[in-house]
């Protein structure tokens, strides 16, 4: 995806990976976060950048990547290896379930669940909702109020600049 | 037949996170540079979720959808910042971007 220079096919890119990741959370048995995958990012956000393409009409032109110096290249795949690197040397410790489907740390879970500080994981909407509005209600009325100022602030943006005298906006 | 575990997922996580890094660094369009950044806020989903399922804990899965409302407000203010910067510079590449440089 980053690698295809014009941006629409970059966004079609995306909106495979953008699916890939909703089924990877249903593997992960959350389906309600694969449902809101599909529905926020697959379509919304991508449906927003695809619009914005076609409308400012950006073609392949003059999108050439920056030139990554040689050096900072290097640095780079050295970071990014180590990381891999110490993922693959995690993954090697013996594991005791070895199933994607059962609990990997049940002494945390049992913890979790014993001192019922702790919302125990499950798959269902239900427990979304319990979760949103018992132990982050005010998270949630944040981000509710955060949406509402980027609603104002994208109102705001586009009705000054498209005034003619920008000055008097 | 070797089983998926949550460190394949953290594996995959940190790949999408370092591509769209590679994205957000490499890319002069500032389209391209936004979708790569939704690209990272998916890896630190897929971590999130990862982490949430195998430690049986509602936390994570909760964050993720926070990070997701957080992404959709900054994709939606971010390419409203790019329509008006598109009004004034007729382009969308990062270099116009020097006004405050000289």
């Amino acid at each position: 995806m980053v690698l295809s220079r014009h941006p629409v096919p970059a966004a079609l890119f995306m909106i495979v990976s953008l699916v890939g990741v909703a089924a990877l959370f249903v593997l992960l048995e959350a389906f309600f976060l694969a449902i809101l995958q599909v529905l926020v990012y697959a379509g919304a956000v991508m449906v927003l950048f695809l619009f914005i393409i076609m409308l400012l009409d950006v073609g392949p032109q003059g999108g050439k990547a920056f030139r990554v110096k040689l050096l900072s290249m290097a640095s780079g795949v050295f970071l990014v290896g180590m990381l891999v690197v110490v993922l693959v040397q995690l993954s090697e410790v013996p594991d005791s379930t070895g199933s994607a489907s059962a609990l990997f740390w049940p002494e945390l879970a049992e913890e979790a669940t014993a001192n019922g500080s702790n919302l125990t994981f499950s798959p269902s909407a239900q427990s979304f909702g319990f979760g949103l509005l018992a132990k982050y209600m005010l998270p949630l009325q944040v981000s509710g109020f955060l949406l509402l100022a980027a609603m104002v602030g994208v109102i705001i943006l586009s009705k000054k600049f498209s005034s003619s005298d920008p000055e008097e906006g | 037949m070797e089983t998926v575990t949550p460190q394949h997922f953290l594996i995959l996580a940190s790949l999408l996170f370092a591509v769209g890094f590679l994205g957000v660094v490499i890319r002069r369009n500032i389209l391209l540079v936004l979708m790569s950044l939704e690209l990272m806020l998916n890896g630190i989903n897929v971590a999130l979720v990862a982490f949430s399922r195998s430690g049986a804990n509602m936390d994570g899965s909760l964050f993720v959808f926070f990070i997701m409302t957080v992404a959709a407000a900054e994709v939606s203010l971010g390419l409203a910042l790019l329509v008006a910067f598109y009004k004034k510079r007729k382009s969308v590449f990062s270099e116009g971007m020097s006004l405050l440089g000289n």
